[in-house]
């Protein structure tokens, strides 16, 4: 790729970037959140338009119009957020761009599934061309798309952060397969984790705000100066050093048991007790029961049996307003439809949770000189870039959008708080800057449930670590015992 | 007592046929992620249509039953354009489906009212088609007269649920369509074009209303009023979800509504002491019942239905 | 990206919806062989040449007022309510029965007694797809849609029956409709039919303004409108308001069927609905679902329906070119705004006027 220019409203998301892979090569594509990497590869896969620059393969320039025209060219991407139709069988998936068994309006599935069988065999890719996707656990769908992309004819694999939804154990396998596969394929691999990139890569390519800031040989480097160049300046991220002082346990979760949207249990007989003053993280791979448990503490779910006691008051079932007014601070998963209403301006998205109360409101009547200087303040103290507080919420960055959420939950001076998530696809800067708040109000004497998928954030913020696997808590490790090897294996789902 | 059930039942394959064509055709738009509540519009101008074209070609005298195949055909092409129409506004400028429909459907109604005035004045009726009589099925008791002894654009509608499941489940296209209505994202990075396949099944949804009020006019009330749809088209949409997204369920459905529908007749027909207005309430009051206990959690449901795509725009 | 480019572009988008929304109105014109620029100027501008036209045109913006008030407060609590004729009807029919059962009570008690029972009946038949979306998650759009059907079918039985006038009863003439209502629940007149409703309808567009943008329980409905997921997450009941608000505009709708039948019809008769409830959603979009919007677009339209009265006999057209009309005016409106909104496109506008500049330079 030569030259790659794209831009988007407000944003150069590629600037001049120019990469290249040779044969049996792996590339490692690196940078922050918002650096431009996925933009990068869509472009490659002609699912976005380059504004300027070409690409070429084999010295030949070419022009894909779509990703059909990238899988005829031998190229095959497997994306963060899985391209599988759930509603769909394995092999159905597949057909959908597998265009040699199209035979006018007819679909030879036999010769699909043939296909699927021969190369899930070939590569050691366990899957069942018969089930349909929503039936398969996260690192299953993974294996559906490393398939689908092998059957498609790839010969070039793009891999966008294909260990973000993986225990650890998980990416070890996924890191022999992978070496094991370039002896056939040449290997495009995005990632923002430093061991894998040293683990996997020959060749190792850093985006900095869509530019290409640094090339080389990845064995010529140290993981420390890969991540200096990554982030531009040194950002040693605030710890949790201090020994918590044994606080009252203020949130106690006794056996509850909670449903899935889909009616199947999320949450089977988990307990867990968090005191004041402490972080609790909260470890697993996703889909294990978080967002439900989140959800339940809160009073967005109903919760079949078991208790949850909220400094002494039972809080299970109880209506979320309710929940609210005892002290619950909550940052939510979904930063952009549950955090803030997009189309409210900032003003009032600071007082979603406060309309009736004073000094916002007396007797029902709003008080926009109070809810002008509140958005002024808080806008002031959090550092919230935008242009007014009339702004709408939805047009800000998702590192914007957080600190509104962020300064609403603080300022409401919580007793406890549970985050969700609460970094996830911010860059470096941001995610400093969150992490200090969440220290901060936990000196203050607040308890916090911290949700997470990076281990890295779990192990240096949190005084315990909690596992969860399949709606329970397999263990609750103290900071000092927990090492990435036993969280693993805990987060697999084997008891120690 | 027996007679009127038979009576009642024979009813329920002819008179089911139009709710029939206008879901299958919905079915296709919301698997595709399109929800076209315009339906009742696109509808009401294909009876307009369906029903001119005998109209002028006999000023309400006998025909060649050609001139019937040409307003089903005209009526088709109508209700493909008006998909068509509804893909401009929905899936290439992205407006709120559920609003825009309503907009397509006062247009629809409108426009048939407004053209039925001009080209045909007031109530003139026309001979329709004539129903076939299969011939030995027909002759079995109680079962030929509710079977086998309906007009023949009826069998034709039924032979077509078969093929709608096939087309779905079995072909190319209904696996692009079913892609682009439960993950575009996804149908998108396999090279499927959602706009088009959107645009496709609209096309099709729109010829399927188109026919199916075409069949109302020509084949079922043999005229057309103001009030000949009479929110089948709403109906209609609302079976869709009560099949699942699925022809064979969405028959079962439509035969459910009509037998409801029949009772208005035989209250009519029969004398029988019951206000009429209440027997006309009947079915839409079903409708609300059936929506209020269609289960929501469905694992085939069309998750995207609603939702316009953009493929610049990450979520 | 200039400010001046920003207003540009804006203005270039209304003026070719406007200028589209005629294109295809003149289109169907065209076919019917009817002339255009005599139709528009009847339905558009003749309406406005006398004071009898005048008044005839706001006794049509009343009920279109209330009406869109009432789906406005909805559509902002994110419940789409196209059910408005089915709740005016029954309004309708609730201020029948109070003027017919207490035909001697004085006015000054009767007539708002009647109000009340118009606003109750609407508030309740807005109230079933409320809590139907509230709870069971049932479309809006199909149960409003129904209980049209079903309100419809209601009041004719009602005339037919319970509300007949004893005097058709005699004479047999079999027309569907009520006696003259008692004088004690008309409403006073200003001019020709022009009634005092028009002061109601101002003052609910006021009440409307307040609730929605001054007090916490419009907040909070605006909040369920505009993001249902994260008010919910922010305590909100969201279920609870989307309830409300469906009431509220049912007991609007209610009240225009009431205010109509005091002020102009006094009598139920069928017809009375006159698809206000569905124009109601036009004007409700085209005043910018803000109160102050819909008073003049409530104007329009009322001028619009009566120009389309007289159509017929002057130019040849079928009153029914209104609601064709009202087709592409909410599709136009839906389809404009998008692109408004649209970033995306406007980036690539700008971007594209940028580039053909550098090259003439």
């Amino acid at each position: 790729m030569e030259h790659i220019s794209k831009r988007f409203p407000g944003v150069l998301a590629s600037d001049d970037i120019s990469i290249s892979v040779g044969e049996g090569e792996v590339l490692a594509l690196v940078g922050e959140n918002g650096a431009g990497k996925t933009t990068l590869m869509n472009i490659l896969m002609g699912l976005y338009q380059q504004d300027e620059g070409r690409i070429l393969i084999n010295d030949e320039e070419v022009h894909f119009k779509g990703p059909e025209d990238a899988f005829k060219a031998g190229l095959g991407m497997v994306h963060q957020t899985y391209m599988l139709v759930h509603n769909m069988t394995v092999t159905e998936n597949i057909a959908l761009g597998y265009k040699k068994a199209w035979k006018g309006i007819h679909l030879d599935m036999k010769k699909v599934r043939d296909k699927v069988v021969e190369v899930s065999e070939h590569y050691g890719l366990a899957v069942n061309p018969d089930a349909y996707i929503w039936q398969l656990s996260v690192g299953e769908q993974q294996k559906v798309e490393l398939v689908k992309t092998l059957c498609l004819g790839a010969r070039f694999l793009i891999l966008d952060e294909p260990t973000s939804a993986l225990t650890p154990q998980e990416v070890d396998e996924l890191i022999v397969l992978l070496h094991r596969m370039t002896s056939e394929l040449s290997i495009i691999f995005i990632s923002h984790k430093l061991q894998e990139v040293k683990a996997l890569s020959n060749k190792v390519t850093i985006l900095r705000h869509g530019k290409v800031v640094f090339s080389g040989n990845t064995d010529d480097y140290s993981s420390e100066e890969i991540a200096a160049k990554m982030t531009g300046h040194e950002i040693i991220l605030p710890k949790n050093n201090e020994k918590n002082e044994n606080g009252e346990t203020v949130l106690s979760i006794k056996d509850i048991v909670v449903k899935s949207d889909m009616d199947t249990a999320a949450l089977d007989h988990l307990s867990l007790d968090i005191k004041a003053g402490e972080i609790v993280g909260l470890a697993g791979v996703s889909g294990n029961g978080q967002r439900e448990l989140a959800e339940v503490i809160n009073g967005l779910r109903k919760c079949e049996s078991g208790s949850i006691s909220f400094f002494g008051n039972e809080i299970q079932n109880k209506n979320a307003e309710d929940i609210i007014r005892h002290g619950m601070g909550y940052i939510p998963e979904e930063r952009n439809t549950e955090g803030i209403v997009p189309g409210f301006s900032i003003k009032e998205n600071f007082i979603l949770k406060d309309s009736t109360s004073a000094p916002f409101a007396h007797s029902s009547i709003m008080n926009g000189k109070a809810i002008d200087e509140n958005a002024e303040s808080l806008i002031r103290k959090f550092d919230v870039r935008c242009p007014g507080i009339n702004t709408a919420a939805g047009s800000l960055s998702g590192g914007n959008i957080q600190k509104v959420i962020l300064a609403r939950e603080i300022e409401r001076k919580p007793k406890f708080l549970v985050a969700v998530y609460p970094t996830r696809g911010l860059d470096m800067g941001a995610v400093e800057f969150i992490h200090q708040k969440l220290l901060e109000i936990r000196k203050s004497g607040v308890g916090i449930l911290l949700i997470s998928e990076e281990l890295d954030e779990i192990m240096d913020l949190s005084d315990r670590i909690a596992v969860i696997y399949k709606g329970s808590i397999q263990r609750v490790l103290d900071k000092a015992e927990a090492t990435r090897e036993n969280l693993g294996i805990l987060m697999a789902g084997v008891k120690l | 007592m027996i007679d009127i059930i038979t009576n009642m039942l024979s009813m329920c394959i002819p008179f089911s046929v139009a709710l029939l064509l206008a879901s299958t055709g919905e079915m296709f738009n919301q698997r595709a992620g399109v929800f076209n509540l315009g339906c009742e519009g696109v509808m009401a101008m294909g009876a307009f249509v369906g029903m001119l074209i005998p109209f002028l070609a006999g000023g309400g005298m006998r025909v060649s039953q050609w001139y019937n195949v040409l307003g089903f055909a005209a009526a088709a092409v109508l209700g493909a354009l008006f998909g068509l129409f509804f893909g401009v506004i929905t899936v290439t400028f992205r407006a709120p489906q559920g609003i825009a429909g309503i907009g397509l459907q006062m247009f629809g109604v409108g426009c048939a009212g407004t053209l039925f005035r001009h080209f045909v004045g007031g109530t003139q009726s026309i001979p329709g088609i004539p129903d076939v009589d299969i011939p030995l099925l027909s002759k079995i008791p109680v079962i030929g007269e509710i079977f086998f002894s309906h007009n023949a654009a009826s069998y034709l509608a039924y032979i077509f649920i078969p093929v709608a499941w096939y087309i779905l489940f079995r072909t190319p296209w209904g696996l692009k369509v079913r892609a682009a209505g439960t993950n575009p994202r996804a149908a998108d990075s396999m090279g499927v074009n959602v706009s088009r396949t959107r645009y496709e099944s609209l096309m099709v949804g729109g010829a399927l209303a188109g026919l199916a009020g075409a069949y109302l006019s020509i084949a079922q009330a043999k005229m057309f009023s103001d009030t000949l749809i009479s929110g089948r088209g709403f109906i209609a949409v609302a079976l869709v979800y009560f099949g699942h997204w699925n022809p064979v369920k969405i028959m079962g459905g439509a035969l459910l509504f009509t037998f409801a529908q029949t009772f208005q007749t035989v209250v009519q027909s029969f004398g029988i002491s019951f206000p009429y207005e209440l027997a006309v309430m009947l079915p839409y009051v079903l409708v609300i019942v059936v929506l209020a206990f269609t289960s929501r959690n469905d694992m085939s449901a069309p998750t995207s239905l609603g939702k316009p795509f953009n493929r610049e725009i990450r979520t | 990206m200039t400010k001046g480019f920003k207003i540009a572009f804006k203005a270039v988008i209304i003026l070719l919806a406007v200028v589209i929304a005629f294109l295809m109105a003149s289109v169907i014109l065209w076919i019917i062989g009817a002339d255009v620029s005599a139709t528009f100027y009847t339905i558009c501008l003749e309406p406005l040449t006398n004071m009898l036209h005048l008044s005839e045109v706001l006794i049509r913006a009343i009920p279109l007022c209330i009406i869109a008030l009432g789906i406005s407060v909805a559509y902002r609590s994110g419940i789409i309510n196209i059910g408005a004729e089915g709740q005016m009807s029954i309004g309708l029919l609730a201020f029948t029965g109070v003027a017919l059962a207490f035909p001697d009570v004085p006015r000054p008690l009767l007539l708002p007694l009647a109000l009340l029972a118009s606003v109750i009946g609407g508030g309740v038949w807005g109230f079933i797809p409320g809590i139907l979306k509230a709870k069971l998650n049932v479309s809006e759009l199909l149960s409003t849609v129904m209980l049209n059907y079903i309100a419809a079918q209601f009041y004719s039985l009602c005339l037919r029956t319970i509300y007949l006038d004893p005097a058709e009863q005699v004479y047999g003439t079999g027309t569907p409709q009520s006696m003259r209502l008692t004088d004690n629940v008309w409403l006073g007149r200003i001019t020709g039919r022009l009634h005092y409703g028009i002061i109601i309808a101002i003052v609910l567009a006021v009440l409307v303004f307040l609730l929605m943008w001054k007090t916490s329980m419009g907040f909070k409905m605006r909040a369920s409108g505009s993001g249902a997921r994260a008010a919910r997450y922010a305590g909100i009941s969201v279920g609870f308001y989307v309830t409300v608000s469906m009431v509220i505009s049912g007991a609007f709708a209610g009240l225009a069927g009431g205010v109509e039948l005091a002020g102009v019809h006094r009598r139920a008769i069928e017809g009375i609905t006159n698809n206000y409830g569905f124009s109601g959603v036009v004007v409700a979009l085209f005043g910018g679902l803000h109160p102050f919007g819909i008073i003049p677009a409530s104007f329009f339209f009322g001028l619009m329906i009566y120009g389309a009265t007289l159509a017929p006999t002057k130019v040849g057209v079928p009153a029914n070119i209104v609601q064709v009309m009202q087709g592409i005016i909410i599709i136009v409106i839906v389809t404009a705004q998008m692109v408004l909104s649209n970033d995306y496109f406007r980036d690539r506008v700008w971007r594209r006027i940028q580039s053909l500049r550098k090259k003439e330079a």
